[in-house]
């Protein structure tokens, strides 16, 4: 296995020189600057245990929001008759942006991830998905032309733009045919998928990670990150920055450093939303590093990586009515508890956010809904979306107390959260 | 097997009224379906039992079904042949009238295994076969109303009004509710609404109150 | 191992037999859809919940066998 061709990465892995954001993020990188900067991939005939001893040995854990050990969902996957490889870029959080950069800047890295990770289970088709509408689509296409062909067959599927459809048995069942809305489980895509068969659905960044690993191996792979978590990471950054972008950083960078990349900040913020609408707010501290050991504590995670830093001239809770009453529109409408319990928290959120006289019945009521909605759909949606709101009137407080009684400390009703949906299932 | 037991009047009287019998549990069976989709409740029994009656009453039907097909076979005066019994429109002696038996007797059985067998089936094609529920009473209906000698009795008549009047209530009942049961409405949730100016313009109105304060 | 009931909210339609049948273990929330309790189902409740899990219009409740530890 060749040396990093890359250097060393430093402290904080920018736009410049990073592992997975190619100097320049403008164009995509066409397949022959991708194999003079990065080397070609090895050949993996022969050496596929190897392959994933090297990537349990790395410690690399999914990019898509779960965080599940990479190694082990290739081992189980592996084996199956004729299993199928799905990248998943579908990126259904409006508030991440970080997939869609990836594919479009280094899109040779995600296919020779797909191609490591074939290798490793012995697939002989893969489809890499992505969100319909998305410039991903075409520049996708052309870089599957720009390659030689070969196994695995890669197709590009255009999915629904909805904020479910990347969950994995709903990305699953589309591809099957039907509409991009979870399903019952058990049986997982690694057991039951594509047609039937074993499918390994994983994020488009684990699979370009996957794509440095089977070239420089699992001790280059630590040299970035923490000891407990390893590697670089894509996040979102967005709100009070002087320049919303998606930025590579390593695991452990803080919230500080974070803002310095993105133009630094710009005014003054009063709370963070990590980890996208299934995230959790928290209360500002610019010092805290972005590991999951440190969000763990304050009822966050890194999620689907996106950072929002609210302004504190913008009324949080208002955010968090829109942003709930998206999340309860996106509800595949499948499940009592979340296609009438979400319109609710919803209605409740938007009275309390305008300050209406039924705010604090309605902030009353949201604890029993929110004992009637938990842990009773097919997927993680509702209790997402309440983990999301539950942490909005942690943090909010004291904005709650305000608008109960009419008033809001808000100076400006610009939206920070974007919100966006197709309407679509098929 | 026609005999000394086929030319007895007694068989013919017997298929007739079990013939008879069969439509009025049918009918039965038709509008406690209806009522367990709707969701209904007789008087303050519980829905389940709604949903058991319907079960119950159409496998009681079905026994009369069959004892009407068996006293059938055997009375030589109706000229039924086991074959005509399942294949529509080869009988003998009016061959529309038991055609139509024939039918409604073929789209019984097919309703009721599969719905012996629903576990095995799955919702969508049991909920597609059973659908023929619908065909089946107006086809039992007018096999009853063609083939039988004495349909201008006033008893008869007015039986086969009563099973009219019941049925088509049910049928109006369930149109009515087409839409709806729950889950087949849209979510409420409209992600339109999140742009809405009204909400930002209130939120500075408060802002402003605030500042003014 | 023992016998957890679960439903399968997907197929659920709210017709609400299963907590006519087995209020012991089943209530209904505001919208009509049934809270299950997740424990071991006991001895003397095994027959009222299979005839509950028949009893289903949909089909959707489901007696799984589980570790007494397991989540669904």
């Amino acid at each position: 296995m060749r040396a990093a061709a890359l250097g060393e990465p430093r402290r904080v892995t920018s736009l410049v020189g990073g592992r997975l954001l190619p100097t320049d993020g403008r164009e995509p990188t066409s397949w022959s600057t991708h194999v003079e900067r990065y080397g070609p991939l090895p050949s993996l005939r022969g050496r596929e245990r190897s392959l994933l001893a090297a990537v349990e040995q790395s410690g690399l854990t999914g990019r898509g929001g779960a965080g599940f050990p990479t190694a082990i969902k290739l081992a189980t996957v592996a084996g199956g008759r004729s299993p199928v490889v799905v990248a998943n870029g579908t990126e259904g959080e409006p508030a991440s942006a970080k997939d869609k950069a990836l594919i479009r800047a280094n899109p040779h890295l995600v296919l020779d991830g797909v191609l490591a990770a074939a290798a490793v289970v012995g697939a002989r088709e893969a489809v890499v998905a992505i969100s319909r509408g998305s410039k991903c689509v075409a520049t996708l296409q052309a870089a599957l032309r720009q390659r030689p062909p070969g196994r695995p067959n890669i197709l590009v599927a255009a999915v629904p733009e909805r904020f479910v459809a990347g969950e994995e048995s709903a990305l699953v069942h589309w591809l099957n045919g039907r509409d991009a809305k979870p399903t019952f489980t058990p049986p997982r895509p690694f057991e039951k998928g594509v047609g039937g068969r074993r499918t390994l659905v994983q994020n488009v960044e684990t699979l370009a990670n996957l794509g440095l690993i089977a070239r420089y191996g699992a001790d280059w792979f630590r040299t970035a990150g923490t000891p407990a978590e390893p590697g670089t990471v894509l996040v979102t950054a967005r709100g009070a920055v002087g320049r919303q972008r998606v930025v590579e950083i390593e695991l452990g960078t803080t919230l500080s450093e974070v803002a310095e990349l993105c133009g630094g900040l710009v005014e003054p913020m009063q709370a963070v939303l990590v980890g996208g609408y299934f995230g959790g707010w928290i209360r500002p501290d610019l010092d805290l590093p972005l590991t999951q050991a440190a969000l763990r504590p304050l009822g966050a995670s890194l999620g689907a990586r996106t950072i929002a830093l609210l302004p504190a001239s913008v009324c949080g809770l208002a955010e968090t009515a829109r942003v709930a009453r998206y999340m309860a529109g996106e509800s595949a409408g499948q499940c009592g508890p979340c296609l009438f319990g979400l319109p609710a928290v919803a209605a409740a959120l938007e009275t309390i956010a305008l300050g209406l006289p039924g705010a604090a019945a309605a902030l009353n009521r949201l604890p029993q809904l929110s004992a009637q909605i938990a842990r009773r759909g097919a997927c993680a949606h509702p209790d997402g979306t309440l983990r999301f709101v539950e942490s909005a009137l942690d943090v909010f407080a004291d904005e709650v107390d305000l608008h109960v009684v009419g008033r809001c400390s808000a100076t400006r009703g610009e939206p920070v959260l974007p919100v966006h949906s197709s309407g679509e299932w098929r | 097997m026609s005999g000394v037991l086929g030319s007895s009047p007694a068989v013919w009287y017997l298929m007739r009224a079990s013939g008879v019998v069969t439509l009025l549990l049918l009918s039965g069976v038709f509008a406690l379906g209806v009522a367990t989709t709707n969701r209904q409740q007789l008087g303050r029994l519980p829905r389940f039992v709604t949903a058991a009656l319907h079960r119950n009453i159409s496998l009681l039907a079905v026994v009369f079904l069959g004892i009407h097909v068996a006293t059938a076979l055997v009375d030589p005066y109706a000229q039924v042949s086991a074959t005509s019994v399942v294949v529509p429109f080869v009988g003998a002696g009016k061959p529309l009238w038991i055609g139509l038996g024939a039918v409604s007797l073929d789209l019984v059985a097919a309703l009721t295994v599969t719905s012996l067998l629903r576990r095995h089936l799955g919702q969508r094609a049991w909920k597609g076969i059973h659908w023929l529920a619908y065909l089946s009473w107006p086809v039992a209906l007018a096999h009853g109303l063609g083939v039988g000698s004495d349909t201008n009795a006033l008893w008869l008549r007015a039986l086969t009004a009563g099973c009219v009047v019941l049925v088509g209530s049910a049928v109006v009942s369930r149109l009515r509710s087409v839409g709806g049961p729950a889950k087949q409405l849209e979510p409420r949730g409209d992600p339109v609404l999140v742009h809405a100016p009204g909400a930002t313009r209130r939120t500075r109105r408060l802002a402003g109150e605030r500042a003014a304060a | 191992m023992s016998d957890h009931l679960r439903v399968n909210p997907i197929l659920c339609d709210a017709y609400g037999h299963c907590a006519e049948l087995l209020p012991e273990l089943i209530r209904l929330d505001e919208w009509g859809y049934p809270i299950v309790d997740a424990g071991p189902i006991p001895d003397e409740l095994a027959k009222d919940a299979r005839r509950a899990v028949a009893s289903c219009p949909r089909l959707a409740l489901l007696i799984e066998q589980r570790r007494g530890t397991e989540a669904a």
